[in-house]
């Protein structure tokens, strides 16, 4: 007997958690169930909602380009949607859709995320240390923006050489940021080994734990870190850390760290793995139980039965066994290469569940230029859709017809270069989930 | 007319810091002159094979005797570089009897021992060798790490008085009349260590003798002082899968061909290679069918290459010579002998000899033979001990694994430190108790304090760091840890530098990985590109944008 649903989507990523929640959404009366194979990607993401930070195609982009001669980033993201190459997802879904994506996400994330009062972008610094566009960004992170010009101290850990914060500070002021930023390196107060993992550091603020103190009896970790601080303060009014502060309680903890050190405090998003990618994990995992989703997780889809030019069933492998699941519409939100929704070979590159048709040279030294962040084509690998989303064939006709592909599965665009990833997870997985939703009932 | 330096010697591979060092312990005032890092032409560009001498044991067992006398020699004074793994020469079904029996018999005249084992016993050894390997002959190849081991020698002969200058291409030989006296440089960032964003200069370094060890480019520096050096340069592919399937030298028994040789190299398995002429050993294509051949080839004698990950390709090119004359036209039958090339007794023009041919596993010998000629020219009296004295890191070994000290690292790091520092490794790792230590690059288990001793040692430059290291040189590819190693720049390097040794590392790194771009390393690649364009926005960094950003047009916040 086959698990039966109304709509399935495959993948649990930002654009699979999306779909399932706009289907639910949707089609309150469906039953929508979510499979997972594996860990999302999200760990590796900074947790910063992107929308379109750079413009595709631009003019003196491309592999001629020297690296070194970028563009300046896309103040209103919104605006540029409409201006975008045929084939694009945002172009696919139209400007509106993207809009109102942004907005369901809002709700979803309620005060966790900021950046929804205006269409423009915000530049945030990551660990690099220059700014990037976004147009969403975790509230941890909100008095971090470089458009705000207040002064700021950015505080290291000699233990974390992710985020060499003095280096962070020179490298704010070589960008142009319109404040005055300073950097310290500092021992993490509790932190034993030098190899302890960036949720030991979140652990021990979370929990305040006793930590050993200069000259003290043992105390609790804020206080511990804000005593460190606090003698580097030069009368900055914000103080930015690596995203290590709080991993279950983070508004507490930042709140402890303010009052103590009378200062606004932010986050510096940080390379994997990414605690703040982790946070809206939770946060969208929360939503999905909310909303009523079905989760299966640790199943890989490893066989389907079509009739009638759409997908009667898939069959997912748990522990061994080939279980059947049915639906009447299905998303595949499997990820791009890194997420393995996209897989390569020598000779082809491939779609591993539905074989769907991936557009790609024929000759691999076709798929990449050689400078590094030349325009690559690998990047854009990907399934190119319809408007409504669904997967189509090399002549352009659908796969299937209750089938459609949301986020990094899908092709022509490069979201590393754009700075779109997020926005096209978002976007995409709300137009496949809503329209997934009403056409099953 | 007094010389900046006695003996001037041009090219920092293992042929040009074995005399280095030679002549340097033998009190002779040496300045080195490299034209990039240590090992950047031919050196850092070979499968890392320190040979038995059983690939030459019937073709040129001249060679083969020399090359057995020398792997003895280096597993003793550089047994930090270098790893027991043994060799075996595979024979298949379809590889010729006769062969087997020449190569067995020429491993016994040459004096390398060589044992038969039956096709189950190889797979005892190497259980993925293919079912149907008839039969192997074990010989003792291993594995050399010839960055570790041209850099221990270019330290030695600093620690001898030399002068090691990198970055300093030769832009000309000073010669006047019949007589060459030193060279132009042109210093890429000044002299001393490198320091990127630092402005160029040039100088003149005049010397009694020049020795001119640059290998494949001999011939181009031979004609800034019009003189004939006829090197052929030969290029050769090598292919580095992410593991080792092997952990002994895979050779294919059979006469030559390309695709016939499997090292086991650190974290890596090499696979190697080809032998095609080229004209240009700085320009020259690298092509996918190459990478194929290798793949295609080698899965005969190891079936799970075919599917498995490889993590880049790399191409080097040998120093191939023959007297004008010989007229072999196939590259592969061109002798790897050295010729030491006297422009005085060949030219008429003194001052100067050329080194070309040979190979890395005998350069020491190379090296012995030259110092040994100048020597003779310059009247020093100083007999070589270079076959006696240890490099340093591989000095009080004994000691060093009595101790076990693990400095305070977890065992899996502290071992493949210590495998890569030797004796050094006391010195490096045992830091300050109160200075942090953490590890920069997991992939390869490197911690800050070994990355500061190599900044220490080559300044500015990551890949220099690198090739010191082995940072950035694992599955990875240096997408988790470029930027940490750059971070370990500063402050001893100011913003604008760091960022340049940054993208100058993290571009050498995707040069390789562009010959691996299929299965996971191209998820690896988008990966990396993901990470460091999404998050960093390194490739649109305003620092390095021409046009200001206007952050008041930008969101400030709520």
């Amino acid at each position: 007997m086959a698990i039966t649903d109304d709509v399935l989507v495959i993948g649990g990523g930002l654009a699979g958690a999306t779909a399932a929640l706009a289907a639910a959404e949707t089609a309150p009366d469906a039953r929508v169930r979510l499979v997972t194979a594996k860990q999302s990607t999200l760990r590796h993401a900074s947790g910063l909602i992107d929308v379109l930070g750079y413009a595709p195609d631009s003019e003196g982009q491309g592999q001629e380009q020297e690296q070194g001669q970028g563009q300046t980033p896309i103040v209103d993201p919104f605006a540029e949607l409409d201006t975008l190459p045929t084939g694009h997802p945002y172009e696919r879904v139209g400007g509106e859709a993207v809009r109102d994506a942004l907005e369901f996400f809002d709700d979803i994330a309620g005060d966790a995320y900021a950046g929804g009062h205006t269409d423009k972008n915000a530049l945030v610094p990551t660990h690099g240390g220059t700014v990037k566009p976004t147009a969403r960004y975790p509230t941890a992170t909100a008095d971090g923006l470089a458009s705000d010009d207040r002064d700021a101290l950015l505080v290291g850990f000699e233990t974390l050489p992710d985020f060499e914060a003095p280096l962070a500070a020179a490298h704010l002021e070589a960008a142009g940021a319109p404040f005055d930023a300073r950097g310290v390196t500092l021992s993490f107060p509790g932190i034993v080994r030098d190899d302890a993992k960036v949720t030991r550091y979140a652990h021990l603020l979370d929990r305040n734990e006793q930590v050993a103190a200069a000259g003290e009896d043992e105390i609790g970790a804020r206080e511990a870190l804000a005593a460190a601080v606090e003698s580097h303060l030069e009368g900055e009014p914000r103080v930015g850390f690596p995203a290590i502060v709080g991993d279950d309680r983070p508004a507490a903890v930042r709140e402890s760290l303010a009052d103590a050190l009378g200062v606004d405090i932010f986050e510096v998003p940080m390379g994997p793995p990414s605690l703040p990618g982790l946070r809206l994990e939770d946060l969208l995992y929360a939503a999905l139980e909310d909303a009523g989703v079905r989760m299966t997780s640790g199943v890989p889809v490893v066989d389907y039965e079509t009739g009638n030019d759409a997908i009667d069933h898939v069959v997912v492998d748990r522990n061994g066994a080939e279980i059947p699941h049915e639906a009447a519409q299905y998303v595949l939100a499997t990820g791009g290469l890194v997420g393995k929704g996209i897989e390569s070979g020598r000779e082809r590159v491939s779609e591993p569940l539905f074989d769907c048709h991936v557009p790609h040279a024929s000759d691999r030294y076709d798929w990449f230029v050689d400078d590094v962040f030349g325009e690559q084509p690998y990047a854009r690998f990907g399934l190119a859709p319809d408007r409504e989303l669904r997967p189509l064939d090399a002549n352009d006709d659908p796969e299937f017809r209750n089938l459609r592909a949301a986020g990094a599965v899908l092709g022509g665009y490069d979201y590393a270069a754009e700075k779109s990833g997020a926005g096209v997870s978002l976007a995409t997985g709300y137009v496949a989930g809503t329209r997934a939703g009403e056409e099953s009932e | 007319m007094a010389h900046d330096t006695t003996v001037l010697v041009l090219g920092g591979g293992s042929t040009g810091c074995g005399i280095a060092r030679d002549l340097a312990i033998r009190g002779v005032d040496v300045t080195l002159v490299e034209r990039g890092n240590l090992t950047g032409g031919t050196t850092g560009r070979m499968h890392g094979l320190l040979h038995s001498g059983g690939r030459y044991a019937v073709s040129d067992q001249a060679s083969a005797t020399e090359c057995i006398e020398e792997n003895e020699i280096l597993r003793d004074i550089a047994s930090h570089c270098v790893e027991e793994t043994g060799g075996l020469f595979v024979q298949r079904p379809e590889d010729s009897d006769e062969y087997f029996r020449e190569k067995l018999a020429g491993c016994r005249d040459c004096g390398i021992p060589a044992t038969v084992l039956s096709g189950r016993e190889a797979r005892e050894i190497e259980p993925y060798l293919a079912e149907d390997v008839a039969r192997a002959i074990r010989v003792p190849d291993g594995a050399v790490d010839p960055f570790r081991l041209c850099v221990a020698n270019a330290l030695d002969a600093e620690r001898h008085g030399a002068r090691v200058e990198t970055h300093a291409e030769v832009i000309d030989l000073l010669r006047e009349g019949d007589d060459i006296y030193g060279v132009e440089v042109r210093h890429d960032s000044g002299p001393g260590k490198r320091t990127h964003a630092t402005p160029g200069t040039t100088e003149e370094i005049t010397a009694e003798y020049v020795v001119n060890a640059t290998g494949a480019w001999a011939g181009r520096i031979g004609a800034m002082a019009d003189l004939d050096v006829a090197v052929r340069p030969s290029k050769g592919v090598m292919t580095i899968m992410n593991v080792r399937q092997v952990d002994t030298v895979i050779n294919r028994c059979r006469p030559k061909g390309d695709a016939d040789i499997i090292v086991p190299h650190e974290t890596t398995a090499i696979l190697g290679t080809t032998d095609e002429e080229v004209d240009d050993p700085d320009d020259y294509p690298e092509e996918q069918w190459e990478v194929d051949q290798m793949i295609d080839t080698l899965s005969e004698l190891v079936p799970i290459i075919e599917d498995a990950r490889t993590i880049r390709s790399f191409w080097g090119v040998r120093p191939l010579y023959e007297p004008p004359g010989t007229g072999t036209q196939d590259p592969t039958d061109i002798t790897r002998d050295f010729f030491l090339l006297d422009h005085a007794e060949r030219d008429g023009v003194g001052g100067m000899s050329s080194i070309v041919g040979g190979k890395f596993t005998t350069y020491r010998a190379m090296a012995e033979e030259i110092a040994d000629h100048v020597c003779a020219k310059l009247g020093v009296d100083a007999r070589c001990v270079t076959a006696e004295e240890p490099l340093p890191g591989s000095e009080d070994i004994a000691v060093l694994e009595e101790g076990m000290d693990s400095f305070g690292l977890r065992s899996p790091i502290a071992r493949r430190s210590k495998q890569r520092l030797g004796s050094r490794a006391p010195d490096v790792l045992e830091t300050n108790e109160n200075e942090a230590n953490p590890v920069i690059c997991q992939c390869e288990g490197v911690t800050r304090a070994e990355i500061q001793d190599a900044v220490e040692q080559s300044g500015s430059d990551l890949n220099a760091v690198r090739i010191r290291t082995r940072a950035s040189m694992g599955n990875c590819q240096g997408g988790f840890c470029c930027q940490n190693m750059a971070n370990e720049l500063h402050p001893r390097y100011d913003e604008e530098t760091v960022r340049d040794a940054l993208d100058e590392l993290f571009q050498e790194r995707w040069k390789g990985q562009r010959h691996a771009l299929w299965g996971e390393q191209l998820s690896q690649a988008m990966l990396n590109y993901a990470l460091h364009a999404t998050t960093m926005n390194r490739d649109n960094d305003p620092a390095n944008a021409p046009a200001q950003v206007d952050y008041a047009q930008f969101d400030g916040g709520a």
